[in-house]
């Protein structure tokens, strides 16, 4: 059985280290990531057969790939957290010699951390190749794949969605944070999606709808997805969220796409956000 | 000895990498074969034909393809990306850098149907300008090979080597004059006859035009050693400064722009640590054009006659020993 408070107090957790960091930093990406913070929560504390010793190949184990790279404060807060590295390193986000870069990546050997992303599209492509890899060795975990809505934008998401359906990656379960904002407004404005759940549908993937930023909605579906693994279809999961959800002046506004608060937004913000598992230090000590 | 350098015949560098892509399949169980619609052009059919299971075909979405071989190797496979040179380069460098270079992931880019040689197809197709953009990528080993036997053997060493690496080979038929049991060895130099007066430094295709210029300036008396620098990145440093130091005047010969290539490579080392006149057998900043391989070459500057021309220029530069 689910624990659904347990995920709630580190989706909590994991919200007052994106606001910290990103404070800190006095740079990154507040908004997507408090809107993914529900899904990525559930994914490592409930969804995802995992190991966080960290294997790079991940062979017979859940593997998730973050193609937004931008929201890489939460999937930080969330491998911290998960056991992949210690959460006082979470300190380090986007300052010199870090393991914790702007967006994430594997040159710096951080744990959980697979390939770079942050140049927007190319995410879904390599869990291709790691969902056609695992169908090759028999091996019957699940790939993971978290994009943002703008990002659909690129070109080389649709060749990716293709070709997964051509190939029936039926290991592989995308979701789309469709929280409708962009750097410079919201998507209908910037670059119209059109019909997002049928554009999918019509690439032959099977989809399913989630409200983001309710637990119990998120585990079900991410649940529901995995049963439905292994009919020949990808899944794509349509996850309507909220960004900066968690915050309330960081909502319904694309404005805190990529800002950082300042000490007295940064307090107004933890003011709304539970302390569970225990705020990491500042500054870094080794 | 330069005499002893002959053409057994011609065949084509793309069938050499076909060859030797069979024989990776079957020494690597974990080699993985991807192409983006050109399965006949890259010479990929005796691969797939004995590995099925192991061949994915993306079509024509080669930004796709790369990000494919970047999940596959990150999951422990081998994977050989296949498709023109200019489609694996300039059109998904992005991708090549990110999910590939920066991330360290064990692909190995094949390139078929580089530079002018393609031919009839023309200026869209005849990349001039990959080696420059992967050399530049941290980390990237950058290969291209002279001949049919040299292609097969950079194909299978390459399976064995960790890291991303760019294969870049040819279209047209071309002299084969390597030995058939050649031993490849990544970033070392390939000496194919001493000489006295001048270096020659070449890669892919226009070895052999190193070859048949220094006949034809053996006749006049002038002694050329030819280098083959089949591994442009990372450069036989030590090759090239041992062979300088002898000669002390350099020609460089490939197919590709002068700016980023091979002579790039070589007189930013001479620059630093042996200052060398130095003559450039390569593309000067033009895009190329519709023609057969030979006349793209003789017109583009990149023929025998004009490695033989770079040496008698380069010559005149060459200091006097006091």
């Amino acid at each position: 059985m689910t624990d659904l408070t347990r995920l709630q107090d580190i989706a909590s957790q994991v919200r007052r280290d994106i606001v910290r960091q990103v404070h800190y930093a006095t740079c990154g990406h507040p908004g997507g990531s408090l809107g993914c913070a529900d899904f990525l929560t559930a994914l490592y504390f409930d969804i995802m057969d995992h190991d966080p010793s960290f294997n790079m190949e991940g062979k017979k184990e859940d593997v998730f790939f973050l193609s937004n790279g931008h929201i890489s404060p939460l999937f930080y807060s969330v491998l911290a957290h998960a056991g992949y590295f210690e959460t006082k390193e979470l300190a380090t986000f986007r300052k010199l010699n870090s393991r914790l870069q702007g967006h994430p990546a594997t040159h710096e050997g951080l744990p959980g951390i697979r390939i770079a992303s942050g140049s927007l599209g190319q995410g879904i492509s390599v869990a291709n190749g790691v969902a056609l890899a695992k169908r090759m060795d028999g091996d019957d975990k699940h790939v993971f794949v978290l994009t943002g809505d703008g990002e659909l934008q690129e070109g080389q998401i649709w060749e990716a969605a293709m070709f997964a359906a051509h190939h029936k990656l039926d290991n592989l379960i995308v979701t789309v944070d469709w929280n409708g904002q962009q750097i410079d407004g919201a998507t209908k404005d910037v670059m119209s999606l059109g019909d997002l759940p049928t554009k999918w549908q019509s690439f032959g993937w099977d989809v399913l709808y989630m409200d983001g930023n309710n637990m119990e909605e998120v585990v079900n579906t991410l649940k529901e997805a995995k049963t439905r693994s292994g009919n020949g279809k990808p899944i794509a999961i349509m996850m309507k969220t909220e960004m900066g959800a968690g915050v309330d002046f960081m909502m319904g506004t694309h404005k805190w796409h990529g800002v950082a608060p300042n000490a007295e937004q940064t307090e107004t913000a933890l003011a709304q956000l539970k302390e569970t598992l225990g705020d990491y230090p500042y500054p870094y000590e080794n | 000895m330069l005499e002893n350098i002959v053409s057994t015949g011609k065949k084509s560098t793309r069938d050499g990498f076909g060859a030797g892509l069979h024989i990776v399949g079957q020494k690597h169980p974990n080699s993985v074969a991807l192409c983006a619609d050109l399965v006949g052009s890259l010479k990929m059919q005796a691969f797939i034909n004995e590995f099925p299971d192991r061949f994915v075909q993306v079509g024509i979405a080669e930004a796709n393809m790369m990000g494919i071989a970047a999940g596959l190797a990150t999951a422990g496979k081998i994977p050989f990306t296949g498709t023109f040179a200019n489609f694996s380069t300039g059109r998904v460098y992005d991708q090549i850098r990110q999910s590939i270079a920066y991330s360290h992931k064990n692909v190995k880019i094949c390139a078929s149907h580089a530079g002018l040689s393609l031919g009839e197809d023309g200026a869209t197709h005849q990349i001039l300008e990959d080696i420059g953009m992967m050399k530049m990528l941290p980390g990237m080993t950058v290969i291209n090979p002279c001949d049919y036997n040299q292609t097969k053997a950079a194909t299978i060493a390459i399976a064995e080597h960790d890291g991303p690496v760019y294969l870049r080979f040819g279209r047209p038929g071309w002299p084969v004059f390597t030995p058939e049991d050649y031993k490849f060895e990544i970033g070392k130099a390939y000496q194919l006859c001493e000489g006295t007066d001048v270096s020659i430094f070449a890669t892919g295709h226009l070895v052999w035009n190193a070859v048949e210029a220094a006949k034809a300036l053996a006749l006049e008396g002038i002694s050329c050693e030819i280098i083959n620098i089949h591994t442009i990145k990372p450069l036989d440093e030590e090759a090239v400064l041992d062979s300088v130091s002898k000669t002390r005047c350099v020609v460089t010969a490939e197919e590709h722009q002068m700016n980023g290539g091979l002579g790039d490579s070589i007189a930013q080392l001479l620059a630093r640590k042996m200052p060398t006149p130095i003559e450039f057998v390569a593309v000067n900043d033009s895009f190329g054009e519709s023609g057969t391989p030979m006349e793209l070459l003789e017109k583009y500057g990149l023929g025998s006659k004009d490695v033989a021309a770079a040496v008698k220029n380069v010559l005149k530069r060459k200091p006097v020993r006091v």
